[in-house]
């Protein structure tokens, strides 16, 4: 049972790598428009918010088949990433951690912005009468103050691209070693009349990892909480 | 040398303030709504005047006309809020150095250590601000605003918040601070007796209009309950 094989190991190393990079990459953007949803008001927001969430609702095949028009090798931002960076991203492990991000953007950009309304704006004023420019203010008070929140969504959005399908078997394939994750291996493998084995152990450490996951946001949430209140 | 000349419409009230302080306390004095609070934000330039001209020891703060606003951050005006405001992520400490250390300014421990002795905060200094009491947190507000080193410190309501012992418990700081700082300091207040203590100037706002200025005469009649006198209170 716990002799984990070849290919489930790479299902899982190679899962995490693409959880990782689609993290890391999504939190700054995430960061800047949970700060625009959440303290600014524009033209076109309801738009922005609308496309922020439209993820969630939009069968992850549609979104998968948006991104394999638009970013794959004849897509327009494709053909231009490829003529020009030499960037290839559908059918690469990079398209699936696009895909994850895409997929993950609500769920990390939702505890930022509440963690960013929850901010008394007034503190920054105080930093400003204390010498700190607006950039300085933000980042000396606001960020800190938000960072269990930002912490929380990146878990939370670590936790959707581990158990990203849809979009990402439609843009990217499963592809073993390139771009077969967790959960395309286990859906490939119960398929398999053999597979039941292996796809066991992936259920199990997929669910090991999601409620973990869950479980660190919930835990950074409650810090924001106690962090605010100065304690 | 402070010198105001502001005008701002606030809704439907048409503020109009002038006056001119060259150190010592000025108070702004009136109920809330006056526009008292309208004036320091536009002081500290944390709000803009529609017309006018603010200008502090010769230096042009603002000037609509001259389309002359300097931020805030570059006014080095301290300014104590009625709800203090301290950062609740850093400790007491971190919130007496930020001013300093966003300032640029060098580390003089001789100068901390005063301001620390005058608001009696050395025994506060590793707390965080969520573990301090009302009176406490604005001592330290005061010491942060004092430690950025200022040329002039607002006060807006800083005893609005407390209950009257706590008043009781803070007022003594303010007088010394008046006494020891050479900083001059504009104070906002609604209480009549806060500002008899501690003013050298008085402003009597009303709707936006200065409607007396002077001295401490120019504040209504003292109320009939007795009032502690200075001397049984100053430290």
């Amino acid at each position: 049972m716990f002799e984990i094989s070849e290919t489930a190991w790479t299902a899982i190393t190679l899962t995490l790598r693409i959880a990782v990079v689609a993290t890391l990459v999504a939190a700054p953007l995430g960061i800047a428009v949970a700060w625009l949803l959440a303290r600014k008001r524009f033209p076109g927001k309801v738009f922005i918010e609308s496309l922020v969430h439209l993820p969630l609702v939009l069968p992850p095949v549609v979104t998968g088949y948006l991104l394999l028009l638009t970013f794959g090798r004849r897509g327009a931002v494709g053909a231009f990433l490829a003529d020009h960076f030499g960037i290839v991203l559908s059918f690469r492990w990079t398209g699936a951690a696009l895909a994850c991000g895409i997929m993950g953007f609500p769920l990390l950009v939702r505890p930022i912005r509440l963690s960013f309304e929850a901010i008394d704006i007034r503190l920054e004023q105080a930093a400003k009468t204390l010498g700190a420019s607006p950039w300085r203010a933000f980042r000396t008070v606001t960020l800190p103050l938000a960072l269990p929140g930002i912490i929380a969504g990146m878990v939370l959005c670590f936790a959707k691209a581990i158990g990203e399908f849809g979009a990402t078997i439609t843009f990217v394939s499963s592809i073993p070693g390139e771009t077969q994750t967790i959960a395309s291996a286990v859906y490939a493998l119960i398929q398999t009349p053999a597979g039941d084995r292996e796809a066991t152990q992936l259920i199990v450490i997929s669910m090991i990892l999601a409620f973990g996951a869950l479980l660190l946001s919930e835990w950074f949430a409650r810090r924001a909480v106690s962090r605010m209140r100065g304690e | 040398m402070l010198r105001v000349d502001i005008h701002k419409r606030l809704g439907t009230t048409l503020l109009d303030v002038t006056f001119e302080s060259a150190g010592g306390v000025t108070a702004l004095f009136g109920h809330s709504g006056a526009g008292k609070s309208s004036v320091v934000n536009m002081i500290a330039g944390l709000l803009r005047p529609d017309r006018g001209r603010i200008e502090l020891d010769g230096k042009c703060l603002d000037d609509p006309d001259a389309r002359i606003h300097v931020a805030a951050h570059r006014r080095r005006i301290g300014y104590v809020f009625q709800d203090a405001r301290l950062f609740p992520h850093m400790s007491v400490a971190q919130n007496l150095d930020y001013g300093r250390r966003m300032n640029g300014l060098p580390y003089d421990a001789a100068e901390e250590d005063r301001i620390l002795r005058m608001l009696d905060l050395e025994a506060l200094r590793l707390r965080r601000p969520g573990k301090l009491s009302g009176g406490e947190k604005q001592r330290v507000a005061l010491g942060r605003a004092l430690l950025s080193r200022p040329n002039l410190l607002l006060l807006d309501e800083p005893l609005g918040s407390l209950d009257e012992a706590r008043k009781a418990e803070i007022l003594p700081y303010l007088i010394r601070l008046r006494d020891q700082e050479k900083v001059p300091m504009v104070y906002v207040s609604h209480d009549p007796d806060e500002v008899r203590r501690l003013a050298t100037q008085v402003l009597r706002l009303e709707a936006g209009q200065v409607i007396a200025r002077g001295g401490i005469e120019v504040l209504p009649q003292r109320r009939a309950a007795p009032v502690a006198s200075e001397q049984s209170t100053a430290l």
